[in-house]
């Protein structure tokens, strides 16, 4: 201090020793706990919060579902009623979105058509996950030869072309929507299973489930409980990509003519429908289908992304 | 490396003899023979028919034939256009496909990369924002959607460019746009993730500090090792654009293999289908392995003979 004063007294010259004193300790108070601790998951969503792009996404899905149910119920009329007068009308305050050649509401038809692409979506991506997630959780757990020749078949279909394989499946099986929910299950799941896999071999020599092994723990229960909460992060960001995936393969099975098959229509068949009245100029008629698609596309591969970074517990602070 | 080459290529031909197996029970598992349309003709004539297609063998036997056949790259005749054989369709589709697609694969590539580097190199910028919105676009807006809006705005309203069919290069324009807004996009956002983690190296800072151009830095220091990760999904690009190409070629009437393909599956000819699925499925898994190997070498991390793919 003394030297410090002597060198440069005009910069430091009013502060005294006199002023530092060392806080009294209370003990009660440092047991505490400033910060409430947050758990992964709330952790994740403050952060999936912050991120407008994916909040976006995720606001603009809730919307497509409300529409969904409630979408033909408020619309006045029915989408298949047909009225021959009305045909190719272009969107007005009586129909929303316009009528198709057989004077049907477009908008009705929408809603309609999104119950048919979302409900494919979600429901590949469900079994996507139930299948994938058995499958790559033993094949992870058992490890060793089991192992080896499981994850031997699911290499080889992986080097199927996911849509060939589709085509092919639904040209075998009578058109209609579980056949395309099949068709697009029969090697979808195998991404899932092989990211399981690879989780699942990382977590399980942690030493949590050595605790769990050496109690006695049923495998199917460390499974359960140890192995899958731990991979649900990288799960949920997987399905969140496969739902658009399998919106987009039945949409273009659906333009190609061997998806949704009418009565039923999704969006993919009325973007089909609507290709040989594009010319005459019907925009609206291609228009809605082809903005909700685009806009379901969009929503989940950037709400997707957030929870990409979001979930990746490298990222928690 | 060979032992891995030698690997891979068994790998392959597993996967495709599983591909003809699939193919061709999956199709002799449908009820009821083609010929069932045809009413008028006599129990003879369907022998006789029968015969000639091979469908009166035990199954087996039908399948054994079919395999050498495929072997010796013959895929039998159309059971539709019996002048045609699928050989022939091929023969006539396949140039225009492929014409489309690498067409499609360079424009994609060239104008991804673009983008990514100058995104990255205006990381946060206006740049940025721009070239990404364009990459969520194109990945959120289905080919099939992006067609008839290329249609729409350029041969119907403005009138510049022509609707369809395949014919001079004012025609291949739209097909090869539509087709590749989605790849350019994924290469898009590739480079640019993997162009901000290289450009964040030592050695980057090493060749500023040394005072070299911006450009050679980024062109001959960064870019090399940036690229890395976009050849790996080359091998998913390729096969997305070769089923794109279904959709692509049946909106623009252009007279490729996609076109055969979906025409085949309309019309129930059961040859074709096998054939093109067959052909469609060696090509990519193919591409795949080249994909695989030349990755390989571009990067000497990856050590081939030993230990591989654990």
């Amino acid at each position: 201090m003394e030297l410090n004063k002597q060198q440069d007294p005009k910069l430091a010259p009013d502060i005294l020793d006199e002023w530092f004193v060392p806080k009294e300790k209370n003990r009660d108070e440092a047991e505490q706990v400033v910060r409430p601790s947050v758990s992964y998951w709330k952790d994740s969503w403050l952060r999936l919060v912050k991120n407008k792009l994916a909040m976006l996404g995720l606001i603009f899905l809730i919307l497509l579902v409300v529409m969904a149910i409630f979408g033909p119920v408020i619309s006045p009329h029915p989408g298949d009623q047909q009225v021959l007068e009305n045909q190719n009308q272009p969107p007005s305050a009586e129909h929303w979105f316009g009528t198709d050649e057989l004077g049907r509401d477009v908008f009705t038809r929408t809603w309609e058509g999104a119950r048919v692409s979302l409900f494919v979506g979600v429901v590949a991506a469900l079994i996507d996950f139930i299948v994938g997630v058995t499958y790559g959780g033993i094949a992870g757990y058992k490890g060793g030869k089991v192992d080896h020749y499981m994850m031997r078949f699911v290499e080889i279909l992986y080097g199927l072309p996911y849509l060939l394989v589709v085509i092919l499946v639904s040209v075998v099986l009578e058109p209609g929507l579980f056949s395309i929910i099949l068709a697009l299950s029969v090697t979808g799941w195998v991404g899932m299973a092989r990211m399981v896999r690879g989780q699942v071999l990382q977590i399980k020599n942690y030493e949590f489930v050595l605790a769990s092994q050496t109690f006695g723990t049923k495998t199917s229960r460390i499974i359960r409980k140890n192995l899958l909460p731990n991979t649900m992060g990288p799960i949920i960001v997987q399905m969140t990509l496969t739902v658009p995936a399998a919106i987009f393969a039945e949409a273009f099975l659906s333009f190609l003519g061997i998806g949704i098959q009418p009565p039923l229509a999704s969006w993919g068949s009325m973007a089909s429908d609507a290709l040989p009245v594009i010319l005459s100029g019907h925009w609206w008629r291609l228009f809605f289908p082809a903005f909700f698609i685009s806009l379901t596309m969009f929503s989940f591969n950037v709400l997707g992304d957030g929870l990409q970074d979001a979930l990746d517990p490298k990222l928690r602070r | 490396m060979v032992t891995y080459i030698f690997k891979r290529f068994f790998a392959m031909i597993v996967t495709l003899w599983l591909i003809i197996t699939l193919t061709f029970f999956l199709m002799h598992s449908l009820p009821g023979s083609p010929f069932n349309e045809e009413r008028t003709t006599s129990e003879a004539v369907q022998k006789n028919l029968e015969a000639h297609f091979n469908l009166d063998k035990p199954l087996p036997v039908q399948y054994v034939s079919y395999l050498k056949s495929v072997i010796q790259l013959d895929f039998g005749p159309s059971i539709k256009k019996p002048s045609d054989t699928v050989n022939e369709m091929l023969g006539r589709g396949f140039p225009v496909s492929f014409e489309l697609g690498m067409l499609t694969l360079l424009v994609a590539i060239i104008s991804g990369i673009t983008l990514g580097v100058f995104a990255a190199l205006r990381h946060n910028g206006i740049v940025d924002y721009i070239a990404m919105t364009i990459a969520v676009f194109g990945i959120s807006i289905p080919n099939f959607v992006m067609a008839t809006l290329l249609i729409q705005q350029f041969a119907v309203n403005w009138g510049i460019l022509p609707v369809a069919t395949w014919k001079s290069w004012q025609h291949m324009v739209l097909p090869t746009l539509a087709l590749a807004t989605g790849p350019m996009a994924i290469i898009a956002r590739l480079t640019r993730s993997s162009m901000l983690e290289v450009l964040t190296q030592d050695y980057i800072r090493t060749a500023v500090a040394k005072g070299l151009s911006p450009f050679k830095i980024v062109f001959k220091h960064a870019l090399k090792n940036a690229l890395l990760p976009v050849v790996t999904v080359l091998g998913t690009l390729a096969a997305g654009i070769l089923t794109g190409t279904f959709v692509i070629e049946q909106i623009f009437a252009i007279p490729g293999m996609g076109k055969y393909f979906v025409d085949s599956i309309n019309n129930r000819d059961y040859p074709v289908i096998m054939g093109t699925t067959v052909f469609y499925s060696a090509l990519l898994i193919f591409l795949l392995f080249l994909v695989d190997i030349a990755y390989g070498i571009l990067d000497p991390r990856i050590k081939l003979h030993k230990g591989e793919g654990k």
